[in-house]
């Protein structure tokens, strides 16, 4: 299945190019303004270096929320149906379109690494690094891509899923530690922030291109496998919700 | 009720059994109560309006619904307790579009080869074979965003039978082709019942495809099955002496080929229709 969509995107590629405008507009313009504003405390870092992990797993989940969406548009089209004939348990279709929102992203984090190297954003690209870097937008994307595939079997049209996906993007991405430390939320705002697997994203991107500081690690990785492993079973559950 | 697999009768002569099939959604009645049975290379079609159970039926018997009542067997094995096994002895050509615009025929081929768990030696000798089968071969590297209506009608029809399936379903399969693209899928289809004894079962509002093409029908009105023969008797039943096929409709029915069908119907038929121009 994943197979599938990297050779769909090789037969048209215009759809990298167009998702590639957002990472760019927030490392190039809130970046910089808010860089000189200095008023959030990044422990050392410049501002981009710290927002650019942040902006970096807004993308790639921003890619996979809306990748769930194509479940419902292979329903309109009789696709998804022939899926669900085939002897190919539903888990493996679910797993198969984790892999391809996976590669969506890895696609975005290539740009957001070639507009950093253009602003100069000081990051750790060695292949350890990269390695980690991989893995972890593999899950994030997984996740998120997985838990949007529940939502479109439950709402099952275009137009409902439109309006929930924008309401759950952007709060996600605010009630997390992409843009701005934890410590400086409000206790409300942490709680939110520690149960959102974004900030686990965050986080563990930020300790490997960033501070260099692994300890936390290990942890970010198994949280993110085990939420994206249990939501692949909801989702493989709820797949054949939307044929009707 | 539980059948020992291997219960001959069922092998050499009826390949789908239906007992009892009822689907109810949230309390409307889509199929209700209906039980035939349809026999091992027989071309059987169920005739009826938009919005008259058919899609429903057969969403049934290929394991994407499950009923609310009643059972079905498909080459022995039951829909409600074995319902992996079915998927890997039938074929399904789905009433839309179901094609991947965005990649070529050959692609599309593949991508059903892998599903299907062909191994990856077959493959390519199999997707070639069907393609050569269907008339298709030119147009194996071509984009399927290009085609007509009723070649991508014909690469559906290969997606399905790639695996050799004993059983093919199709949900109307020649709504919005021309007289022409029709007479050519269904040229093929015979051709595959004769070579490779594949039953085919289809749904279809057209009078005259239910006519020419099948041994048997199953009329089918409202969730109900009205009545079921083959041409010649459901005609006879009428008592009269030049019957057509839409009299005898009418007849069993008391109702009218065009009517029936709710938005919901009505926007899928009209979809695929505009989908094939």
């Amino acid at each position: 299945m994943a197979e599938v969509e990297v050779r769909k995107l090789l037969h048209d590629p215009t759809e990298l190019i167009t998702r590639a405008v957002q990472p760019i507009l927030w490392l190039g313009i809130f970046g910089e303004a808010l860089s000189k504003v200095k008023a959030i405390p990044t422990n050392g870092y410049t501002y981009l270096q710290f927002i650019t992990p942040g902006i970096l797993t807004q993308s790639v989940t921003f890619i996979a929320i809306f990748y769930g969406l194509s479940i419902i548009w292979e329903r309109d089209m009789g696709i998804l149906q022939k899926l669900l004939v085939t002897p190919t348990p539903r888990l493996a279709l679910v797993w198969g379109k984790m892999i391809s929102a996976g590669i969506r992203g890895l696609t975005q984090a290539v740009i957001v690494f070639i507009f950093a190297f253009i602003l100069q954003i000081h990051l750790i690209l060695t292949l350890p690094t990269m390695t980690g870097v991989v893995l972890i937008i593999m899950l994030g994307a997984g996740f998120f891509s997985g838990l949007s595939m529940i939502i479109a079997s439950i709402v099952k049209t275009r137009e409902r899923f439109m309006g929930i996906g924008q309401v759950i993007t952007l709060p996600l991405f605010f009630a997390s530690n992409a843009i701005y430390p934890i410590t400086i939320m409000p206790p409300w705002l942490q709680f939110v922030a520690r149960i959102n697997p974004l900030s686990y994203m965050v986080e563990g991107l930020r300790a490997l291109l960033v501070t260099g500081n692994t300890s936390q690690l290990p942890f970010d990785v198994i949280i993110l496998l085990v939420v994206t492993f249990i939501i692949s079973f909801i989702s493989a559950y709820m797949y054949p919700k939307v044929v009707v | 009720m539980i059948l020992p697999r291997d219960f001959s009768i069922y092998m050499t002569t009826d390949i789908i059994t239906v007992n009892n099939l009822t689907k109810k959604f949230n309390g409307f009645t889509a199929v209700n109560n209906i039980s035939f049975t349809v026999k091992k290379k027989e071309v059987f079609a169920f005739l009826g309006p938009n919005g008259a159970g058919k899609t429903t039926t057969i969403q049934m018997l290929i394991t994407l619904l499950k009923p609310t009542r009643g059972e079905a067997f498909i080459d022995s094995f039951s829909i409600n307790h074995n319902p992996e096994e079915i998927r890997h002895v039938i074929g399904y050509v789905p009433q839309m579009v179901s094609v991947d615009g965005t990649l070529t025929a050959y692609e599309n081929l593949m991508l059903m080869a892998k599903l299907y768990d062909i191994p990856s030696k077959e493959r390519d000798k199999r997707i070639n074979e069907v393609l050569e089968f269907l008339e298709l071969e030119e147009l194996s590297k071509a984009l399927v965003r290009k085609f007509s209506g009723g070649m991508i009608r014909k690469l559906e029809i290969g997606q399905a039978i790639l695996h050799r399936p004993p059983v093919l379903f199709l949900d109307e399969p020649t709504s919005g082709l021309d007289p022409v693209a029709r007479r050519h899928i269904w040229k093929h289809l015979f051709e595959l019942r004769d070579t490779s004894e594949t039953t085919i079962f289809f749904t279809t509002h057209y009078m005259e495809e239910a006519e020419e093409e099948c041994d048997r029908i199953a009329i089918m009105h409202s969730g109900n099955i009205a009545a079921i023969g083959t041409v010649p008797e459901l005609k006879q039943k009428t008592k009269s002496p030049h019957a057509t096929l839409e009299d005898a409709f009418i007849f069993f029915t008391g109702a009218n080929l065009q009517e029936g069908g709710n938005l919901r119907d009505v926007k899928r038929a009209r979809a695929t229709e505009r989908r094939r121009h």
